[in-house]
């Protein structure tokens, strides 16, 4: 793997002839190295070994200071750190582009482990408004309640709240799971794109509101419906995966599935039509 | 921005103004233009205890127009004049800076409409709170900085509410600062964070009602709506609830009166709110930081949801 914070400015690319400017400053921009086959890591990530561990007291850190020193872990190899007093720091987390094992013993504040690709996390608390916002990949478990835009568009990954959450959960998701334990606010999967959304318990006003694509299921009482989200017939495959999920997710695993509700897009909205937009503004 | 925090400690007292210093010098990030702090103190409950500003804090950032100080000593002896005409007794005076003073004041009345009236026809008065247990105190900069100014760090209370402000719809100025007096209710406040887009229409039903505002910010029509409600017999949870609907906009509000707290959030649950509620105690604020402020342990805080009214008494 070619960690591009040791590659000399003076790619293989430039020496080609491909392209001649210099990039600097904090600019992440990877250039082509047609040496190497495949590259699936990220600019600046590390190989850490899981059975190697630590723990990270953060108390006295702030939300930058705590991040910086993850990243220095990971650097060393550490493959599972246990975060020690977070105290509802703001801002825990993010951006881990990385394999790791990262377990919270507290509360997070707001966009905890945003823009992440690839951990697995455990939050033995609750989160903030804007948990896990723009995830790729990995998995984060929150045991407790989680606050309002749980898990905004995310494209990937598996996202679990044993609790309950607040509104606008998976607002504008592109893909991924969302699991809720309990019950979820308004506007739950708000202008969703793709990916699935499961809660066990009720659901407030305003479900799926214009909601492009995806899936809801919901296991208890729906407050009411959004613009476009309508009802759709539960299939013996939408089960057997539910209850896969469920298993996975350590949450619900004896849950009647078959009593859930389904929920898509009834794909009325005036954007599916068949007008260009230029026809639109015409017929304006 | 504005980020808001109350706490109501439920069958003892504590030191109210310290634990709200705290919690709102947690949330400064969401706004520091201005602080202000609703605490109810112990009392002996047989005065009133008035809050008034004779002018405004003209200091860096503000928006206020500059005055001499001279005005300020003369609009005083008009209020001490209006209150010995009324047969109002100012039983003990403190002035922490030129323009803010507090009188307790041995006063009979259950009416403090026509009282009101009075005091704030004298231009450039303000009451800012009038109750036997409450006393709001608000002035610019960051939560730390009104504390020390008005040495609030040793007021021992039950229960207070308080605001961070970041000016957006009116001016940098005390008198858009919050919290607001539910005027003309004794020892009632309210702080709030959102946006009101029905705020001209509400002010001009609520001023033909005889209701009156002291500043433009949208904020203070929570605090005259309820009051409206209260004043034609409604309990505050009551108001609280018609609010949800004759309020248009987004909004996370509290409210407090002299033996209760509340809160209300809006349909949308656009504005944030985490809470935490034990038998003891009950602390939210716009951010978990500012309930960690006084209760650094691991606890167990959760959002309110949409359209969810609830009401504590000490």
């Amino acid at each position: 793997m070619a960690n591009l914070k040791t590659v000399s400015k003076k790619s293989k690319a430039q020496s080609m002839g491909m392209h001649t400017e210099v990039l600097t400053g904090r600019t992440q921009q990877k250039f082509f190295n047609p040496d190497e086959a495949e590259n699936f890591y990220y600019f600046g990530t590390y190989d850490v070994d899981f059975n190697k561990r630590t723990e990270l007291d953060v108390k006295d850190m702030t939300a930058p200071e705590a991040n910086k020193e993850i990243d220095n872990l990971m650097s060393q190899g550490y493959g599972t750190i246990v975060i020690k007093n977070p105290q509802g720091k703001h801002s825990l987390g993010v951006g881990i582009l990385n394999k790791l094992n990262l377990i919270f013993e507290g509360s997070l504040g707001y966009f905890g482990m945003g823009s992440c690709d690839g951990p697995i996390v455990r939050i033995n608390g609750r989160v903030g408004w804007s948990c896990a916002e723009n995830l790729m990949a990995g998995k984060v478990v929150i045991e407790k309640n989680a606050g309002s835009c749980f898990g905004a568009a995310i494209r990937g990954g598996d996202l679990i709240c044993k609790g309950s959450v607040g509104a606008r959960t998976g607002i504008d998701m592109k893909g991924g799971t969302i699991i809720i334990g309990g019950d979820a606010g308004a506007f739950t999967g708000f202008m969703m794109q793709r990916g699935r959304i499961i809660i066990l318990g009720d659901v407030g006003i305003n479900l799926g509101d214009s909601m492009y694509d995806g899936t809801i299921f919901v296991g208890g009482e729906i407050g009411s419906y959004g613009s476009d989200a309508v009802d759709a017939e539960l299939t013996k495959s939408d089960q057997d995966w539910l209850k896969r999920k469920l298993k996975v997710a350590e949450i619900g695993e004896n849950f009647d599935v078959s009593k859930m509700k389904k929920i898509v897009a009834g794909k009325k909205l005036w954007n599916y039509d068949n007008l260009e937009p230029t026809e639109k503004k015409g017929a304006i | 921005m504005c980020g808001i925090a109350g706490l109501i400690h439920r069958g003892k007292s504590s030191n109210v103004g310290s634990e709200l210093q705290g919690m709102l010098q947690a949330l400064k990030h969401r706004g520091e233009d201005s602080t202000g702090y609703a605490l109810y103190g112990d009392t002996d409950g047989k005065n009133f205890i008035m809050r008034f500003k004779v002018g405004e804090n003209v200091g860096e950032g503000s928006s206020s127009v500059m005055e001499d100080v001279s005005v300020y000593d003369e609009r005083k002896k008009i209020v001490d004049e209006t209150l010995a005409e009324m047969g109002a007794k100012v039983v003990k005076e403190e002035r922490t800076l030129p323009y803010s003073l507090r009188y307790e004041i041995d006063y009979d009345t259950k009416d403090l409409l026509d009282f009101s009236q009075r005091i704030e026809s004298i231009p450039g008065v303000e009451i800012l709170s009038m109750g036997k247990s409450l006393e709001v105190i608000k002035d610019l900069g960051n939560a730390k900085m009104v504390c020390d100014r008005y040495s609030l760090d040793k007021v021992v209370g039950t229960h207070a509410i308080g605001h961070a402000r970041m000016a957006t719809e009116s001016g940098v100025d005390i008198k858009s600062a919050h919290p607001f007096w539910g005027y003309p209710f004794s020892d009632v406040s309210v702080v709030h964070n959102g946006q009101l887009t029905n705020y001209w229409n509400n002010r001009r039903v609520l001023e033909n009602k005889g209701m009156r505002f002291m500043s433009e910010c949208d904020s203070e029509l929570i605090a005259v709506y309820i009051a409206e409600k209260m004043r034609h017999g409604a309990t505050l949870e009551e108001g609280m609830k018609e609010s949800l609907t004759g309020l248009d906009g987004v909004f996370t509000y509290f409210v407090a009166t002299k033996d209760s707290l509340g809160m209300a959030k809006d349909t949308m649950a656009a504005k944030p709110l985490v809470l935490y509620e034990s038998d003891d105690l009950v602390a939210m604020g716009s951010e978990e930081i500012a309930i960690r402020s006084v209760l650094p342990q691991e606890i167990d805080t959760y959002d309110p949801f949409d359209g969810e009214v609830k009401v504590w008494q000490i």
